[in-house]
Order: C-alpha cells, then structure tokens, then sequence
C-alpha cells in the first residue's frame, strides 16, 4: 500500500499540557475489544467527563479539527496503539508538539499519522493563533515540515527524517517493505546463535 | 561467530543491534530481526485481523509466544468469564494462536503469568535477543542483556508477517549506580529515584544501560524491576549486561540451552557485554547509598519523592514542570510542602509486571508477618505468575498475608491498568507496587495512586496510611 502523506490540511485544535499519557488519550476500559472501530467517540474519555463539555475536543468551534498541536512528552505511557488510532477516528490526522513519547510516535507513524516538533515558543505561537482563527484552515507541509497559517503565519517545525522519507513516499506502512527482504532476514536468523541451539558454525544450521 | 569475532566494538546494544540487523530500509530505518515476540490478549487481536484482510501467514510461529494476563479476573477465573467482553478476547487470542500454531500459555496452563513474569521464568528472555511485544513494559526483559521494547499493534502485525520491525536506532545512556542499596530501599526506589532526576521524558531516543557496583550486586528479579520502570523515564528500553547473576538465574530454565549448548551459550553472552572502552552517548552516575523509600505525590512516575521528604512548592521546581505540579496537587487533593508519610490510604495493590515476583513478595510478607492489615483498608496480593503463586505458597507466603488480612488473588495484571474487576472506586487512593500513576489509571476516573515498592505497600496496608517502611524492619 503506497500512500504518500505530504500534507495535511484542516483546523487546529490546541491541547496544552504536557506528559498527556495514552491511558488520557483512551482509557484502559475502552481497550476491551478486538476492533478499532468504535474508539474515535471515546478519545480522551475521562478528561472530557471531567470538564463537562468543556474539554477542546468537546468545544463545537474544533469540531472538524484535524491538527492537534500540544506540548511536551505528549503519548507517554502504555504502547496501546487505541490512543492513534483514537485519535484518527475522531479526526486528528496530524500532530505537532514540542516531543512526542516514542513509542506512540512509531504508532501514529505506522498509520501515515505525522508527528512534528517545535519549540515550547513555537507550540504556544500556533496555539495563540489557533485560538484567535477557530476552524480555519491551516496546512502541515510534510515536505519542508512547516506549517502554515492565516494570512503570512509560517513556522518551522521538525521531522524526524526516516518518518518524513516514509511518509513523502507513501511507504509509512512497513509491512511491504518488510516482506521485500526475505533472504536477507533468513540469513539474518542464520548468523544467530540462540536459534540453533547454539551450534559451532557449519553444524546442524537447519531451519 | 560464537566467539563473537564478527561482533562489534561498543555496548550491547550496538552489538545486538547490529547481529540483528537484516536491511537499511530506503527511509533510512533499519529493519530489525526480532528473535522473540510475546503477544498477550489485549493489543493482538486487531492485528491478527489485519493479517487476515492482507492475506498474510504468520512467519515464523515458533518464534511467537502468547499468555494471557491483562483482562483476566484475579478471583474467580474458571469460563466463560464473567464479563463478555474479556471473554471475548481470550476466545479470539485462543482461536488466533491455535489457527496459527503458536504456543499460548492459556488459563489451563501452569505457565500463565504476566507476559513479563511468564517469559523469564520459562528462561525464553535470554542474553542477546530481540524482544518485542505489545506492551510498553517490554523493556522487563532487558535485566537478562536482551534488547526489549514495547511495540504498537500494527507493529505486533509487522512481526508476525515478518519475523522483524521497522526501527530507528537508539542512542545509550549509561546510567551508572554504585554502592549498596540501604535496608528497606528497594530497585523501585531506585528505579523511581533515576525517574525523578533524569525525568519522564528523559529517556525519550535513548536506550538506558544499567552498570555500576549496585546494579552488579543486585538479583534478576531487581534488575528486571529497574528495566521494567525504564519506559517510565521515557527510555524505550532499558538493559543489565549479562552476568553470572544472570547465567546463574537462566540455568536449568525450561527454554534455557541445555549440556554443551549451554557452555557454548555462556561464552557467546559473555561476548555481547558492553566493552570496557565502549562509548555512550550520554553517562549519569548515582550513590544507592543516596537513597531512601520513594513515593510518588503526583500523577506521573516523575513526581516520586523520599517518604521523609515534603511534596515539594511549585518554587521548588523548575519553571517548566510547574504546571503539572498544579495539576496534581488538584487531582491528589495532597498540599505542597506537606509531608507524605502519613497520607491516609484507602486500597493497598502488590502485583504487577514490575513488583508481582517472589522476592517482591517476600519483601511485603516480610512487613505483613503478624501484623494486621489497618481497620477500612482493603488490600490484596496479585502474583505475576503462577508459577510464583505456586513458589509463594509453597513458602506459606500466601499464609501470612491472609493472616495478616491481605487478600489473596490469582495471577493477573489486575489493579495495574483496572482492565479486569480490580479498580478503585470514585476518590480512593492506593499504595500501589505497580508502574503507573496516571490519572483514571486503576480504573477509576477521579482514583488515585501512590507508587511504592512492595515493602512500603505492605507498611502502608498495616498501618492505614504512608509509612516508612524502615521503622517497621528489623524488628
């Protein structure tokens, strides 16, 4: 499946705060299902009830929304890939924040989902000016990683270059590129010990 | 190359990495050979479903190993569960494993455990390896010198579909520990400790390396402890190199090699440790003997401070952890600059893929031994396994908690994560062993959580409130 993501188009919708962790983005009780489906509803599920409709996410002025700009560490926490793919289902089809937890930047990777950095000044700079324009459009350029606003509003904010490579070209779903080097991967297996109980070179290298 | 002559110069990472490395993929990832995965019923499912739409086989099925242990209920676990949708999962991980052959240490198993417990026992988590599963909590395995971490769900995909992943490498930071861990201080206060200082996010592209005197002389079951809580500073792995501590602990293991395989095994693990002269990226160094029982205030494993220590004043923090300091004195209802210990407890939790091992039981039953668990608390004891359920009670561990009040449960990641029945209700705040303290964690919305080892649990559940643990040792 190739599928380029070189930019990504909508309004922003602003999430201060910092170590947001992925049991905030979906609680733990949501993860009781053996589909995806279902989960965009439930995004941010506990911060929403505790803010009575107030939450941004909640707000009808970022209804639409499809770039979340944040702040530090954002995605912490448990591997569950419920929290991009929560996410997404809502709407959000970028990121940008001042760092992103690794694990949940490979996740939102593996769905063509890109995840941009930017200083704490920047990230504040685009949260201000989201605020003063709801619902109106912004653009994420994934080629020169910058994202534009309003009127003459540039900033330039940074990608990881293997994801931007993956993502210009479409090849962001690995499991392709994976499958492409089956030789290479058996003559990985060969060269490791533990997978032929430890047998001295040349002996007993069966499959 | 079991001599380990085509091995790099360097740590143990590079050296791992760099056996395992099957391609450089065109975006500038490498792709990387993964020796083991563990699956679990909770984030496999929907990849076993994108397998089938992509009409792709599982690779290497021997090379999958699968248990259950995060929805299962820790009282009554005899099918159908209670609760349809857990059954649900553990049917569809039953139906996917036996469709594809992949060996499941399911409820009737002997072996079923937290996948972190469960692999170690079976001496499948060795020297060497790549470890991957869906679990952040991966980074358990790195105690035994294997690079482990916690993958996404289209990742678990990439694994079965090809035995590999996509990945970017890491930098290493040697994080130094020397000196002697002080009586009643536990690797979760260590762990805890290196949190606080080097923060959660200061991990973030790195893979931590554990070395020094202190981490030398601690046991398997304390490193796996310390590697556990590394995704808790933000590192996605965290890793010991293997030792004869290590070798020691694998010896016998179901999975372990056997006889003349088993020399051949030791000398090339002893060949994967870092070099003396290797270089790191970064180097942090700690004095256990700085140390005292830690205790988490707040909302993130950061926020941990001594037990005699005050939680601290927004003025006396960094500008820029400011604001979530605010937002936990609000959801913990605590005060800055009050004190911690004394904090009224309502729920004591010891279990978890951090602190569900014997020796963290024995640590707890150690402070439980006649003692009475506090008028009004309810506290309950997980293992991680049975295996160490079994190894508990052969020591009448499970006697002396019950005795002292405690409850007893089945294995299971339980009041962890709260995917199960085990869950605060509304405010309640809990001692808790395990790795989070993550508003609406353990399953409440507004419940909160006090993260402590499990001897501190144990004082905290007998005495009705945070405690330091040393006035209660060494009677």
């Amino acid at each position: 499946m190739v599928v380029p993501v070189t930019t990504v188009v909508g309004p922003v919708v602003a999430l201060p705060g910092s170590d947001v962790d992925t049991d905030r983005i979906i609680p733990a009780r949501f993860l009781k299902c053996t589909r995806f489906d279902g989960l965009g509803e439930h995004v941010f599920a506990d911060d929403r009830a505790a803010l009575g409709g107030d939450h941004p996410f909640d707000r009808p002025e970022h209804q639409g929304a499809r770039i979340l700009v944040t702040n530090r560490n954002f995605g912490c926490g448990s591997s569950r890939e419920h929290a991009p793919q929560a996410l997404r289902r809502w709407g959000i089809a970028a990121i940008v924040a001042e760092s992103f937890a690794e694990i949940f930047h490979g996740n939102c990777l593996a769905l063509g989902i890109p995840c941009l950095s930017a200083t704490a000044a920047t990230v504040t700079a685009i949260q201000e000016t989201a605020q003063r324009h709801p619902g109106v459009d912004f653009t994420i350029n994934v080629t020169d990683a910058t994202l534009c606003g309003n009127g003459n509003d540039r900033w330039q904010l940074a990608l990881q270059p293997a994801a931007q490579s993956m993502l210009i070209s479409g090849r962001w779903d690995a499991t392709g590129l994976l499958l492409n080097h089956d030789a290479e991967l058996q003559a990985t297996a060969q060269r490791l010990p533990y997978l032929h109980h430890f047998a001295p070179v040349g002996q007993g290298r069966g499959a | 190359m079991i001599d380990g002559s085509i091995l790099s110069s360097g740590t143990l990472y590079d050296k791992v990495w760099d056996l395992h490395t099957v391609a450089e993929l065109p975006g500038g990832q490498t792709q990387l050979f993964i020796g083991l995965h563990l699956i679990h019923e909770v984030t496999s499912p929907q990849a076993f479903a994108m397998l089938a739409e992509q009409g792709l086989p599982v690779r290497h099925p021997e090379r999958t190993v699968a248990t259950v242990d995060h929805i299962i209920p820790t009282t009554d676990q005899s099918r159908p569960l209670a609760d349809p949708l857990a059954e649900e999962m553990l049917a569809t991980l039953e139906r996917n494993c036996g469709d594809h052959g992949i060996r499941l240490h399911g409820m009737n198993s002997s072996n079923q455990g937290i996948v972190h417990v469960m692999a170690p026992e079976l001496g499948l988590s060795q020297p060497g390896t790549t470890i991957a599963c869906g679990d952040s909590h991966t980074s358990t395995h790195g105690a035994f010198g294997a690079i482990a971490f916690g993958i996404g769900t289209s990742q678990v995909r990439d694994v079965l579909a090809t035995q590999s992943l996509a990945m970017s490498k890491l930098k290493v930071r040697r994080v130094r520990v020397d000196g002697r861990l002080p009586q009643g201080v536990f690797a979760k206060d260590l762990a805890l400790h290196v949190i606080r200082r080097l923060g959660v996010k200061g991990g973030v592209g790195y893979a931590y390396e554990f070395s020094g005197s202190c981490i030398a002389a601690l046991s398997m079951e304390e490193r796996m402890t310390l590697c556990n809580m590394a995704i808790e500073g933000g590192a996605r792995c965290g890793y010991v190199n293997p030792d004869q501590v290590c070798f020691d602990d694998l010896r016998g293991r179901a999975c372990a090699p056997k006889g003349k395989a088993w020399e051949r095994a030791v000398t090339w693990w002893s060949s994967l440790a870092s070099n003396a002269d290797a270089t790191y990226d970064d180097e942090v160094t700690f004095d256990a003997a700085d140390l005292s029982p830690t205790v988490t205030w707040g909302i993130t494993p950061g926020q941990g401070i001594a037990v005699d220590e005050r939680i601290p004043a927004p003025e006396d923090l960094p500008e820029a952890d400011r604001p979530l300091a605010g937002e936990a004195y609000a959801y913990m209802d605590l005060q800055a600059g009050a004190a911690i210990a004394g904090t009224p407890v309502d729920v004591c939790f010891i279990g978890s893929c951090t602190n569900g091992r014997l020796s963290d039981l024995r640590d707890a039953a150690q402070v439980a031994m006649g003692r009475r668990v506090a008028a009004g608390i309810k506290a309950f004891v997980v293992p991680g396994s049975r295996q160490v359920a079994q190894a508990a009670a052969a020591e009448g561990l499970d006697v002396v908690f019950q005795q002292a009040g405690f409850e007893w449960r089945q294995p299971g990641c339980s009041m962890c994560l709260a995917m199960n029945p085990d869950r605060l209700e509304g405010r309640q705040i809990s001692a808790s062993s395990s790795n989070r303290n993550f508003k609406g964690r353990q399953g409440s919305t507004s419940g909160r959580t006090l993260l402590m080892s499990p001897a501190m649990v144990a004082a905290a559940a007998v005495t009705g409130k945070v405690t330091d643990v040393r006035t209660l040792l060494g009677r």
